[in-house]
Protein backbone atom coordinates (compact mmCIF):
# COMPACT_ATOMS: atom_id res chain seq x y z
CA UNK A 1 0.00 0.00 0.00
CA UNK A 2 2.76 2.61 0.76
CA UNK A 3 4.64 1.72 -2.10
CA UNK A 4 2.14 2.37 -4.38
CA UNK A 5 0.94 5.84 -2.30
CA UNK A 6 4.44 7.33 -2.26
CA UNK A 7 4.49 7.09 -6.17
CA UNK A 8 1.40 7.93 -6.88
CA UNK A 9 0.96 11.53 -8.24
CA UNK A 10 -2.30 11.88 -7.84
CA UNK A 11 -2.19 10.78 -4.42
CA UNK A 12 0.34 13.13 -3.73
CA UNK A 13 -1.63 16.08 -5.23
CA UNK A 14 -4.73 15.26 -3.86
CA UNK A 15 -3.40 15.30 -0.67
CA UNK A 16 -1.75 18.67 -0.90
CA UNK A 17 -4.85 19.57 -2.92
CA UNK A 18 -7.64 18.59 0.07
CA UNK A 19 -5.20 19.97 2.79
CA UNK A 20 -5.35 23.12 1.78
CA UNK A 21 -9.05 22.77 1.51
CA UNK A 22 -9.31 21.75 5.22
CA UNK A 23 -6.95 24.92 6.23
CA UNK A 24 -9.22 27.62 4.92
CA UNK A 25 -11.96 25.95 5.72
CA UNK A 26 -10.82 26.00 9.43
CA UNK A 27 -9.86 29.95 8.48
CA UNK A 28 -13.41 30.64 7.61
CA UNK A 29 -14.84 28.46 11.10
CA UNK A 30 -12.27 30.46 13.27
CA UNK A 31 -11.05 33.62 11.52
CA UNK A 32 -8.25 33.91 13.03
CA UNK A 33 -5.01 34.69 10.04
CA UNK A 34 -3.01 32.23 12.51
CA UNK A 35 -4.66 29.66 10.98
CA UNK A 36 -3.21 30.29 7.88
CA UNK A 37 -4.08 27.49 5.69
CA UNK A 38 -0.66 27.01 3.75
CA UNK A 39 0.64 26.43 7.33
CA UNK A 40 -2.52 24.45 8.72
CA UNK A 41 -2.03 22.52 5.21
CA UNK A 42 1.92 21.53 5.74
CA UNK A 43 0.97 20.60 8.62
CA UNK A 44 -2.17 18.14 7.49
CA UNK A 45 0.32 16.84 4.51
CA UNK A 46 3.29 16.27 7.07
CA UNK A 47 1.23 14.10 10.13
CA UNK A 48 -0.40 12.16 6.88
CA UNK A 49 3.18 11.25 5.33
CA UNK A 50 4.34 10.17 8.72
CA UNK A 51 1.26 8.35 9.29
CA UNK A 52 1.58 6.50 5.77
CA UNK A 53 5.83 6.38 6.33
CA UNK A 54 6.24 8.45 2.88
CA UNK A 55 9.08 10.28 2.73
CA UNK A 56 9.12 13.91 2.33
CA UNK A 57 11.73 12.73 -0.96
CA UNK A 58 9.11 11.06 -2.43
CA UNK A 59 6.27 13.16 -1.68
CA UNK A 60 8.51 16.01 -3.47
CA UNK A 61 9.08 13.89 -6.21
CA UNK A 62 5.27 12.89 -6.74
CA UNK A 63 3.51 16.35 -6.12
CA UNK A 64 5.86 18.03 -8.65
CA UNK A 65 3.31 18.17 -11.49
CA UNK A 66 1.89 20.63 -9.25
CA UNK A 67 4.94 22.65 -8.08
CA UNK A 68 5.09 22.99 -11.97
CA UNK A 69 2.27 25.80 -11.92
CA UNK A 70 4.78 28.02 -9.70
CA UNK A 71 6.35 29.65 -12.50
CA UNK A 72 3.81 30.41 -14.61
CA UNK A 73 1.50 31.74 -11.82
CA UNK A 74 4.58 34.14 -10.33
CA UNK A 75 4.47 35.64 -13.79
CA UNK A 76 0.84 36.33 -14.05
CA UNK A 77 1.72 38.62 -10.65
CA UNK A 78 2.42 41.03 -13.95
CA UNK A 79 -0.80 41.36 -14.60
CA UNK A 80 -2.22 43.05 -11.31
CA UNK A 81 1.40 44.81 -11.16
CA UNK A 82 0.35 46.72 -14.00
CA UNK A 83 -3.11 47.08 -13.78
CA UNK A 84 -2.15 49.14 -10.52
CA UNK A 85 0.37 50.85 -11.92
CA UNK A 86 -2.55 52.80 -14.07
CA UNK A 87 -4.55 53.30 -11.02
CA UNK A 88 -1.43 54.86 -8.60
CA UNK A 89 -0.33 57.42 -11.35
CA UNK A 90 0.62 60.45 -9.51
CA UNK A 91 1.60 58.98 -6.59
CA UNK A 92 3.64 56.73 -7.58
CA UNK A 93 7.00 58.17 -7.55
CA UNK A 94 6.21 58.09 -3.45
CA UNK A 95 5.09 54.81 -3.53
CA UNK A 96 8.34 53.15 -5.21
CA UNK A 97 10.56 55.08 -2.96
CA UNK A 98 8.91 54.25 0.15
CA UNK A 99 9.32 50.43 -1.12
CA UNK A 100 12.87 50.98 -2.25
CA UNK A 101 13.69 52.14 1.63
CA UNK A 102 11.64 49.55 3.05
CA UNK A 103 13.55 46.60 1.23
CA UNK A 104 16.75 48.06 1.86
CA UNK A 105 15.36 47.75 5.56
CA UNK A 106 14.62 44.48 5.36
CA UNK A 107 17.79 42.99 3.75
CA UNK A 108 19.59 45.58 6.24
CA UNK A 109 17.71 44.91 9.21
CA UNK A 110 18.33 40.45 8.48
CA UNK A 111 22.07 40.94 7.72
CA UNK A 112 22.72 42.64 11.17
CA UNK A 113 21.01 40.91 13.04
CA UNK A 114 22.15 37.60 11.61
CA UNK A 115 25.57 38.68 11.94
CA UNK A 116 24.13 39.72 16.08
CA UNK A 117 22.81 36.75 16.34
CA UNK A 118 26.42 34.72 14.65
CA UNK A 119 24.05 32.95 12.23
CA UNK A 120 25.41 30.41 9.55
CA UNK A 121 25.36 31.47 6.26
CA UNK A 122 22.78 29.04 4.88
CA UNK A 123 20.03 30.26 7.53
CA UNK A 124 20.91 34.27 6.72
CA UNK A 125 20.10 33.47 3.12
CA UNK A 126 16.56 31.60 3.74
CA UNK A 127 15.40 34.54 6.37
CA UNK A 128 16.77 37.80 4.01
CA UNK A 129 14.31 37.13 1.02
CA UNK A 130 11.45 36.84 3.86
CA UNK A 131 9.83 39.67 3.42
CA UNK A 132 8.64 39.34 -0.60
CA UNK A 133 6.19 36.88 -1.80
CA UNK A 134 6.95 33.32 -1.65
CA UNK A 135 6.85 32.54 -5.54
CA UNK A 136 10.37 35.38 -5.87
CA UNK A 137 11.74 34.61 -2.16
CA UNK A 138 11.91 30.76 -1.94
CA UNK A 139 13.71 30.41 -5.27
CA UNK A 140 16.27 33.29 -4.81
CA UNK A 141 16.66 31.52 -1.42
CA UNK A 142 17.96 28.82 -3.43
CA UNK A 143 20.36 30.61 -5.77
CA UNK A 144 21.64 32.18 -2.60
CA UNK A 145 22.07 28.73 -0.76
CA UNK A 146 19.34 28.37 1.54
CA UNK A 147 16.83 26.15 2.11
CA UNK A 148 13.93 27.03 0.39
CA UNK A 149 11.43 25.01 3.17
CA UNK A 150 12.69 27.82 5.79
CA UNK A 151 12.28 30.38 3.44
CA UNK A 152 9.18 29.54 2.74
CA UNK A 153 8.18 29.40 6.38
CA UNK A 154 9.49 32.32 7.29
CA UNK A 155 7.60 34.46 4.52
CA UNK A 156 4.59 32.73 6.01
CA UNK A 157 5.01 33.92 9.38
CA UNK A 158 5.90 37.38 8.25
CA UNK A 159 2.90 37.80 6.03
CA UNK A 160 1.07 36.55 8.97
CA UNK A 161 2.64 39.12 11.56
CA UNK A 162 1.96 41.82 9.04
CA UNK A 163 -1.52 40.88 8.43
CA UNK A 164 -2.36 40.35 12.14
CA UNK A 165 -0.36 43.37 13.94
CA UNK A 166 -0.68 45.58 10.40
CA UNK A 167 -3.53 47.99 11.85
CA UNK A 168 -1.53 48.35 15.10
CA UNK A 169 2.00 48.81 13.78
CA UNK A 170 -0.06 51.79 11.19
CA UNK A 171 -1.57 53.42 14.38
CA UNK A 172 2.19 53.00 16.28
CA UNK A 173 4.02 54.55 13.38
CA UNK A 174 1.05 57.28 12.44
CA UNK A 175 0.85 55.88 9.19
CA UNK A 176 -2.61 58.15 7.83
CA UNK A 177 -2.23 57.94 4.66
CA UNK A 178 -4.13 55.14 2.70
CA UNK A 179 -1.34 55.24 -0.03
CA UNK A 180 1.50 55.21 2.92
CA UNK A 181 -0.20 52.11 4.77
CA UNK A 182 -0.79 50.21 1.46
CA UNK A 183 3.24 50.45 0.80
CA UNK A 184 3.74 49.23 4.82
CA UNK A 185 1.73 46.25 4.13
CA UNK A 186 2.56 45.52 0.60
CA UNK A 187 6.55 45.95 1.23
CA UNK A 188 6.57 44.60 4.91
CA UNK A 189 4.19 41.26 4.49
CA UNK A 190 3.39 40.62 0.48
CA UNK A 191 0.61 38.65 -0.32
CA UNK A 192 -0.79 37.54 3.17
CA UNK A 193 -0.25 41.57 4.76
CA UNK A 194 -2.26 42.51 1.43
CA UNK A 195 -5.16 39.96 2.48
CA UNK A 196 -5.41 42.79 5.44
CA UNK A 197 -4.29 45.63 3.14
CA UNK A 198 -7.89 45.23 0.98
CA UNK A 199 -10.29 45.30 4.01
CA UNK A 200 -8.85 48.17 5.59
CA UNK A 201 -9.67 50.69 2.25
CA UNK A 202 -9.15 49.39 -1.83
CA UNK A 203 -6.67 51.72 -2.17
CA UNK A 204 -4.39 50.44 0.24
CA UNK A 205 -4.69 47.00 -1.37
CA UNK A 206 -3.85 48.30 -4.62
CA UNK A 207 -0.74 50.25 -3.38
CA UNK A 208 -0.17 47.42 -1.71
CA UNK A 209 -0.30 44.62 -4.37
CA UNK A 210 2.19 46.99 -6.24
CA UNK A 211 4.78 47.11 -3.33
CA UNK A 212 4.88 43.31 -2.70
CA UNK A 213 5.94 42.88 -6.77
CA UNK A 214 8.40 45.66 -7.07
CA UNK A 215 9.84 44.49 -3.76
CA UNK A 216 10.18 41.14 -4.70
CA UNK A 217 11.84 42.72 -8.10
CA UNK A 218 13.71 44.86 -6.00
CA UNK A 219 14.78 41.75 -3.69
CA UNK A 220 16.05 40.11 -6.41
CA UNK A 221 18.06 42.72 -7.99
CA UNK A 222 19.98 43.23 -4.51
CA UNK A 223 20.39 39.13 -4.45
CA UNK A 224 22.60 39.51 -7.65
CA UNK A 225 24.71 41.73 -5.90
CA UNK A 226 25.10 39.68 -2.61
CA UNK A 227 25.31 36.31 -4.17
CA UNK B 1 -13.47 28.50 -24.35
CA UNK B 2 -10.26 28.78 -26.70
CA UNK B 3 -9.90 31.81 -25.06
CA UNK B 4 -8.57 30.31 -21.91
CA UNK B 5 -5.88 27.86 -24.02
CA UNK B 6 -4.75 31.12 -26.09
CA UNK B 7 -4.35 32.56 -22.43
CA UNK B 8 -2.35 29.55 -21.26
CA UNK B 9 -0.09 29.63 -24.19
CA UNK B 10 0.92 33.40 -24.00
CA UNK B 11 1.73 32.97 -20.31
CA UNK B 12 3.82 29.05 -21.04
CA UNK B 13 5.49 31.22 -23.80
CA UNK B 14 6.50 33.95 -21.10
CA UNK B 15 7.42 31.09 -18.45
CA UNK B 16 9.58 29.52 -21.36
CA UNK B 17 11.38 33.01 -22.53
CA UNK B 18 12.07 33.44 -18.44
CA UNK B 19 13.79 30.03 -18.21
CA UNK B 20 15.57 30.31 -21.45
CA UNK B 21 17.32 33.69 -19.86
CA UNK B 22 18.27 32.26 -17.09
CA UNK B 23 19.63 29.76 -18.97
CA UNK B 24 21.50 32.14 -21.27
CA UNK B 25 22.42 34.79 -18.63
CA UNK B 26 25.21 34.27 -16.04
CA UNK B 27 23.15 36.48 -13.32
CA UNK B 28 21.56 34.83 -10.42
CA UNK B 29 17.88 35.91 -10.96
CA UNK B 30 15.00 33.52 -11.07
CA UNK B 31 13.48 32.16 -14.15
CA UNK B 32 9.79 33.44 -12.74
CA UNK B 33 11.42 37.15 -12.33
CA UNK B 34 12.77 36.94 -15.99
CA UNK B 35 9.15 35.89 -17.19
CA UNK B 36 7.77 38.45 -14.50
CA UNK B 37 9.31 41.71 -16.19
CA UNK B 38 9.02 40.53 -19.58
CA UNK B 39 5.27 39.69 -19.09
CA UNK B 40 5.13 43.09 -17.81
CA UNK B 41 7.28 45.10 -19.93
CA UNK B 42 5.20 43.67 -23.44
CA UNK B 43 2.49 44.90 -21.17
CA UNK B 44 3.63 48.12 -20.73
CA UNK B 45 4.85 48.63 -24.25
CA UNK B 46 0.83 47.43 -25.35
CA UNK B 47 2.35 44.14 -27.08
CA UNK B 48 0.08 42.06 -24.99
CA UNK B 49 -3.04 43.49 -23.23
CA UNK B 50 -4.76 42.23 -20.49
CA UNK B 51 -7.55 40.95 -21.69
CA UNK B 52 -5.30 38.62 -23.64
CA UNK B 53 -4.25 36.87 -19.96
CA UNK B 54 -6.49 38.53 -17.51
CA UNK B 55 -8.80 35.25 -16.77
CA UNK B 56 -6.16 32.57 -17.10
CA UNK B 57 -3.69 35.06 -15.47
CA UNK B 58 -5.73 35.30 -12.39
CA UNK B 59 -7.11 31.91 -11.89
CA UNK B 60 -3.24 30.90 -11.51
CA UNK B 61 -2.62 33.68 -9.59
CA UNK B 62 -5.44 32.57 -6.64
CA UNK B 63 -3.87 29.33 -6.99
CA UNK B 64 -0.90 30.09 -5.46
CA UNK B 65 -1.19 29.72 -2.25
CA UNK B 66 -2.23 26.20 -2.61
CA UNK B 67 1.36 26.10 -4.46
CA UNK B 68 3.41 27.11 -1.23
CA UNK B 69 2.12 24.00 0.87
CA UNK B 70 4.71 21.35 -0.82
CA UNK B 71 7.63 23.72 -0.17
CA UNK B 72 6.30 23.45 3.50
CA UNK B 73 6.24 20.25 3.96
CA UNK B 74 10.42 20.01 2.93
CA UNK B 75 10.41 21.61 6.89
CA UNK B 76 10.45 17.48 7.83
CA UNK B 77 13.94 17.25 6.01
CA UNK B 78 15.51 20.37 7.61
CA UNK B 79 14.18 20.96 11.24
CA UNK B 80 17.31 19.68 12.25
CA UNK B 81 19.56 22.00 11.11
CA UNK B 82 16.96 24.68 12.11
CA UNK B 83 15.96 23.87 15.64
CA UNK B 84 18.97 24.89 17.36
CA UNK B 85 18.61 28.48 15.79
CA UNK B 86 14.84 28.69 16.37
CA UNK B 87 14.59 31.90 18.94
CA UNK B 88 17.54 34.17 17.09
CA UNK B 89 15.26 33.01 13.97
CA UNK B 90 12.22 34.12 15.42
CA UNK B 91 13.40 37.31 16.70
CA UNK B 92 15.16 37.97 13.36
CA UNK B 93 11.67 37.35 11.59
CA UNK B 94 9.69 39.68 14.06
CA UNK B 95 12.16 42.43 14.36
CA UNK B 96 13.19 42.65 10.36
CA UNK B 97 9.22 43.19 9.56
CA UNK B 98 8.23 45.56 11.91
CA UNK B 99 11.47 47.59 10.64
CA UNK B 100 10.28 47.01 7.52
CA UNK B 101 6.94 48.04 8.14
CA UNK B 102 8.02 51.00 10.01
CA UNK B 103 11.19 52.08 7.45
CA UNK B 104 8.48 51.74 4.40
CA UNK B 105 5.36 53.17 5.86
CA UNK B 106 6.74 56.35 7.91
CA UNK B 107 9.23 57.60 4.60
CA UNK B 108 6.11 57.50 1.87
CA UNK B 109 3.85 58.75 5.34
CA UNK B 110 6.77 61.63 4.97
CA UNK B 111 6.82 62.11 1.65
CA UNK B 112 3.08 62.82 1.51
CA UNK B 113 3.05 65.40 3.89
CA UNK B 114 5.80 67.46 2.81
CA UNK B 115 4.21 67.13 -1.30
CA UNK B 116 1.18 68.10 0.49
CA UNK B 117 2.37 71.15 2.55
CA UNK B 118 4.01 71.97 -1.01
CA UNK B 119 0.83 72.04 -3.07
CA UNK B 120 -1.33 74.16 -0.24
CA UNK B 121 1.58 76.76 -0.48
CA UNK B 122 1.48 77.07 -4.52
CA UNK B 123 -1.65 75.27 -5.35
CA UNK B 124 -0.88 75.27 -9.06
CA UNK B 125 -0.55 71.09 -9.84
CA UNK B 126 2.70 70.24 -11.35
CA UNK B 127 1.45 67.52 -12.75
CA UNK B 128 5.08 65.51 -12.10
CA UNK B 129 4.90 64.77 -8.40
Amino acid sequence: MTAFLQNSTFFAVLLTVAAFCLGTFLQKKFKSPLLNPILTGAVTVMITLSLLGISNADYQAAVRPLSFLMTPATICLAIAFYEQLLKLKGDLPLICIGTVAGTLGSLGSILLLSKLFGLEHTLLFSLLPKSVTTAIGAVLSEEGGGIPAVTTAAIICTGILGNMAGPLLCRIFRLRDPVARGVAFGTASHVIGTARANEMDPLTGAVSTFSLTLAGLLTAVCFSFLV
Amino acid sequence: MMKYVRQLCLILGFSFLGEALHALLPLPVPAPVYGLVLLFAALAFRLVKPRHIRETGGFLTLLLPLLFVSPVVSLLDTWEQVSPSLLPVLVIIIASTLITFGISGVVTQLLMDRLKRRDEGAPREGGEA
